[in-house]
């Protein structure tokens, strides 16, 4: 039945539809309704199992991981500097092998403090093991969801995974949402076969031990990764069953009317769904936009993408993130898997959205704009910020009072 | 598609009323998307929720900078620049204010050229705490696309939780102003979205390297805090009885989230009226219930008719 939730609530339905045993739970903005809703739900026994609130994400993480190791499907959640706070763990139990679900909304890290959606917070997860997925819409929330459980449960991927949705622009916001009956959600995710991953008190186990010796450590690592590849082909499969089942298709590469665009915006997140309304405008003025958008980040579609945007002319890469002293991560990964392939677009990098900054249809435009005027002169245009004039203005207000207060001779005007 | 744009403070029931516009389009077989847009601030700080209904998927997010409807729920809020109130009303859109006053006068003060539409306030309770639910109501009438049926069950289906009392008194004012705005009904047009051939080229500029000094975030005076009047956000004002205070001289103030109780020398307590945001906290908390809740519009009706 379609209903209206927020893509929290979508994420809370995922957890709840996939049967989740175990939820360790630690609450931060704009992440606590989904263990508000859980705990509401494991109260009334419409879950059975158990929701735990850990003194801090770092404890909430290792928990779950714990759980996870003796077979039981575990469902947690957090956002931004929580995230970062479970750092540690997050890149230690991936290694165990053992899967479950993370979902992070993902929120602007510190410094400045700040509430509002971008992706530095997940991107920093990048590296650490967990499968990413990455979601545009409430739908694809809950969707993603069960995917997760699917493809980090598969015998021959067995990783946690960590589904992303933005704050406020999914976390906050509903949408109509076709959910899954318990019954069909059922039959695509049956329980958890764990497969020798138990825990009984008469036959223990040491896991995530030390090893000395780079080699030793070389194998466990690059297994580790060999196993996120695999995850790649296992997605697939796992994708077209669903879209079988729930006629909803989430493949790892998702193509909006790309394949006869001359140009292309390259972007993850729910601002997408902006970039597919630009992409609209744009073709009723006659302009062959089109969007790509890798709903996985982990592992990388790398041979998806290179078809997706093979003979393409110019694509603009909008990055909500910032790696600090590069640029825009998504640029320089795609970047990575284009180089020296034959029909390789330009590639123009933009930095948007950071801190939740809006992303308006005119700057889509303008991007396409740029991007016709970069295939003409077969050069793209230095890295650009999405910032206007009007926004150093009220910088400046704001530091003609800071330089007020101390003293000092004012910004420059 | 329908662009509509709620305006209030915490506490009176915007995203409420965003939820039951959104599920009334819902229930009428529109495409919907609700968001409220919302800071790190509690009870009383200015709000704003988002509603778009479209008889096709909705792909775009976040702000509504070109609103077909603006419904503001409280008139203060036109004070309160961060507000943002009338952020891309044109000729084309419609204003829809909950206060007093006539439509003409507030076109003329707010030099308007669309259309304006006063909801006349209701009594004290519903002002403070049904704005939102009322705005919904006027704001479906407007939109003539939504039968009182439909009002009604989106009330029922967003405030099942609450229960029957307040789905009753909440049913009864958004039907009152859906009727109040009968003769404006259908003034609400859907808009299209910009197009791609006529924009206007954001003025993107090349962000300047400036010294650390100057582009940290950093603020270089003391007690800042105090500049930032949130008295003004308050919807309820809270007032101690003195003769009921047993000076415990230390729960209201110690539980003040926001330290505008001071205990004075004598152990009783005063309130920081300038900063007090009225969360009600110290009302639900001291012991002796010392401590009322008073309407905010009520208690300065009193002052004024004092003032000499
Ligand atoms: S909590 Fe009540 S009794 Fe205690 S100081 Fe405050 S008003 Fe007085
Ligand atoms: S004085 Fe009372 S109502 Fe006002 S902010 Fe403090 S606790 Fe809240």
């Amino acid at each position: 039945m379609r209903r209206l939730l927020t893509g929290n609530a979508a994420a809370a339905w995922g957890a709840r539809l996939a049967r989740a045993d175990y939820v360790p739970a630690f609450p931060i903005t704009p992440q606590t309704e989904i263990i508000e809703l859980l705990a509401q739900w494991f109260g009334s026994g419409e879950l059975r199992g158990r929701l735990t609130l850990l003194e801090s994400e770092h404890s909430m993480l290792t928990a779950a991981a714990a759980a996870a190791a003796t077979g039981v499907r575990v469902f947690t959640a957090t956002s931004s500097q929580g995230l970062l706070y479970a750092m540690e763990m997050l890149y230690a139990v991936p290694g165990w092998r053992a899967p479950f679900v993370l979902v992070n909304v993902s929120r602007g890290l510190a410094s400045p403090i700040t509430l509002e959606s971008d992706h530095n917070d997940v991107l920093a997860a990048r590296d650490s093991g967990f499968l990413q997925f990455h979601c545009a819409s409430c739908q694809e929330v809950v969707d993603s969801v069960l995917l997760a459980y699917r493809l980090a449960e598969d015998p021959r991927v067995r990783l946690p995974a960590l589904v992303n949705l933005d704050g406020f622009h999914l976390s906050f916001t509903r949408e109509p949402v076709d959910l899954p009956t318990a019954e069909a959600a059922a039959a695509f995710l049956p329980p958890f076969e764990s497969q020798g991953i138990e825990f009984r008190a008469g036959r223990p186990v040491s896991q995530a031990v030390a090893v000395l010796g780079g080699s030793a450590y070389s194998y466990f690592r690059y297994e580790t990764h060999l196993a996120a590849e695999q995850a790649l082909q296992a997605h697939g499969a796992i994708a077209a069953e669903f879209a079988q089942r729930f006629g909803r298709r989430h493949d790892a590469v998702e193509r909006y009317r790309s394949d006869d665009a001359e140009i292309a915006f390259f972007m993850i997140g729910a601002f997408a769904t902006k970039a597919m309304d630009a992409v609209d405008r744009l073709r009723e003025a006659g302009i062959a936009a089109g969007l790509v958008r890798p709903r996985l980040l982990r592992p990388y579609p790398a041979a998806a993408l290179q078809r997706a945007l093979a003979g393409k002319r110019a694509v603009a890469v909008i990055d909500q993130n910032l790696s600090v002293g590069k640029g825009g991560v998504l640029h320089g990964e795609l970047a990575s898997v284009l180089y020296g392939q034959p029909d390789a677009p330009l590639l123009a990098s933009y930095i948007g959205g950071l801190g939740g900054r809006d992303i308006s249809a005119g700057e889509f435009f303008q991007i396409a704009r740029e991007l016709q005027d970069a295939v003409l002169a077969r050069r793209v245009p230095p890295p650009r910020l999405l910032y206007t004039a009007g926004e150093l203005r009220q910088m400046r207000n704001l530091q003609a009072i800071a330089a007020g207060e101390r003293g000092m001779p004012e910004a420059r005007a | 598609m329908y662009r509509i744009r709620l305006h209030g403070r915490g506490g009176q029931g915007i995203k409420t009323g965003s939820r039951i516009l959104g599920s009334a389009f819902f229930g009428a077989g529109f495409e919907v998307q609700d968001a409220p847009v919302y800071g790190a601030e509690r009870r009383g700080a200015a709000m704003s929720a988002h509603v778009r209904a479209a008889r096709t998927p909705i792909r775009e997010r976040g702000v509504i900078t070109r609103p077909d409807l603006v419904a503001l729920v409280d008139e203060t809020l036109l004070q309160v620049p961060a507000a943002n109130v009338l952020l891309g009303v044109d000729a084309a859109s419609v204003l829809l204010l909950q206060g007093n006053g006539d439509a003409e006068t507030w076109r003329a003060r707010l030099a308007l050229s669309g259309t304006v539409v006063v909801l006349p306030a209701a009594g004290e309770r519903a002002e403070a705490e049904l704005g939102g639910a009322r705005c919904a109501g006027a704001a479906a009438r407007l939109a003539g696309v939504i039968s009182r049926p439909q009002l009604i069950a989106a009330i029922a289906q967003e405030l099942a939780s609450l229960g029957p009392v307040a789905t009753a008194t909440t049913t009864a004012q958004a039907l009152a102003a859906y009727d109040a705005v009968a003769p404006h009904a259908g003034v609400l047009r859907e808009s299209r979205p910009a197009a791609a051939t006529a924009f206007a080229a954001p003025e993107w500029i090349d962000l300047p390297l400036e010294s650390a000094r100057v582009a940290a975030p950093a603020i270089f005076a003391a007690a800042t805090s105090v500049e930032v009047r949130t008295g003004l956000w308050r919807t309820m004002r809270p007032e101690i009885d003195y003769a009921r205070c047993n000076r415990c001289a230390w729960i209201c103030s110690t539980l003040c989230p926001d330290s505008a109780i001071r205990v004075r020398a004598d152990r009783s307590p005063e309130i920081d009226l300038e900063h007090c945001k009225g969360c009600m906290i110290c009302v639900s908390v001291c012991p002796p219930q010392a401590i009322r809740a008073l309407p905010e519009r009520a208690a300065r009706a009193r002052e004024l008719a004092a003032a000499p």
